[in-house]
């Protein structure tokens, strides 16, 4: 999976955090997308390509996983960014959700 | 019988043939999801205070009730209820919105296309050409209205037995007979688009 690119990053934030906050805001979000007995694999495979701009492979193994393991986490990034890609998900009806990184 | 979507090789364009029977049965099936889409409208379902009010920015904030609305307009939080009432107040309405437009957009084409309000003519057929940008739109809507059809149908994994050994007058057999048709047709669509 990506993580946050550094640029992402306030830098003005930045500079107060401790160490193990930094970390913490290194890994912050998720999507996840989950398995529907609905929707097609072409699909599934087509919306990564197109959403994340993932290569063909990346996008057949991510959909291959929430295929066959239930789910998948797709992207990782801020809050902001997985609000964002879980709403890109809905309106491409694929079941989505949002958590925090494990 | 329509073959599907394919690209035309010059025009780029995203290109399909239906009779006027299957057009006017697509174009049925997108204004029942239209109606459906703005049936529960999406409204705030708690009191909200009389400033609140009049601001009214404030969108609905539970799940919808219809079990197809739930599918489509799902829970962004599994465990957070509070996160999943504050984004579903910031997004379902343009959710609702924007998927009512690609399903009104399926019905213009159809229109444009020269179907007419009630087609009689069995060897009508309606030519459809789509920029990549309008196949996409359709794409999408052919998603809501398999989900919307297959949430009533309540489609599972590896069930096709079942509906294979229902009976070709049950009504549910026909109805599964017509989300299998659009799975074709979203197979071919995808493959136009790719």
């Amino acid at each position: 999976m990506t993580t946050a690119s550094p640029e992402k990053v306030d830098p003005g934030v930045q500079k107060d955090l401790a160490p193990d906050d930094i970390t913490l805001a290194d890994t912050p979000w998720v999507t996840v997308v989950w398995n529907d007995p609905v929707n097609l694999m072409s699909y599934v495979t087509f919306v990564f390509q197109k959403h994340f701009g993932y290569g063909k492979k990346k996008a057949e193994k991510l959909m291959m996983e929430v295929h066959e393991d239930g789910k998948s986490v797709v992207s990782s990034g801020t809050r902001e960014e997985m609000e964002r890609d879980v709403q890109a998900m809905h309106e491409y009806g694929l079941w989505a959700t949002l958590s925090k990184a494990e | 019988m329509t073959s599907g979507f394919v690209r035309h090789r010059r025009s780029k364009r995203i290109i399909a043939t239906f009779s006027a029977f299957e057009a006017d049965l697509l174009r049925s099936l997108a204004a029942q999801l239209v109606e459906l889409l703005h049936d529960e409208s999406a409204v705030a379902a708690t009191e909200v205070d009389p400033l609140e009010k009049l601001l009214d920015f404030s969108g609905p904030t539970t799940e919808p009730e219809d079990p197809v609305l739930r599918r489509l307009f799902p829970n962004a939080y599994r465990c957070d209820d509070d996160a999943a009432a504050e984004f579903r107040r910031f997004t379902e309405g343009d959710l609702r919105n924007g998927k009512a437009r690609a399903a009104g957009t399926i019905i213009d084409v159809l229109d444009e296309a020269g179907l007419p309000p009630e087609p009689t003519d069995e060897d009508l057929t309606i030519d459809v050409e789509l920029e990549q940008e309008t196949a996409l739109v359709w794409m999408r809507s052919f998603t809501d209205l398999r989900l919307a059809l297959g949430t009533r149908l309540e489609v599972e994994d590896g069930d096709e037995d079942y509906w294979y050994s229902l009976p070709d007058d049950d009504p549910r057999a026909q109805a599964h007979h017509i989300y299998e048709w659009l799975g074709f047709l979203q197979e071919t669509l995808v493959g136009s688009l790719s």
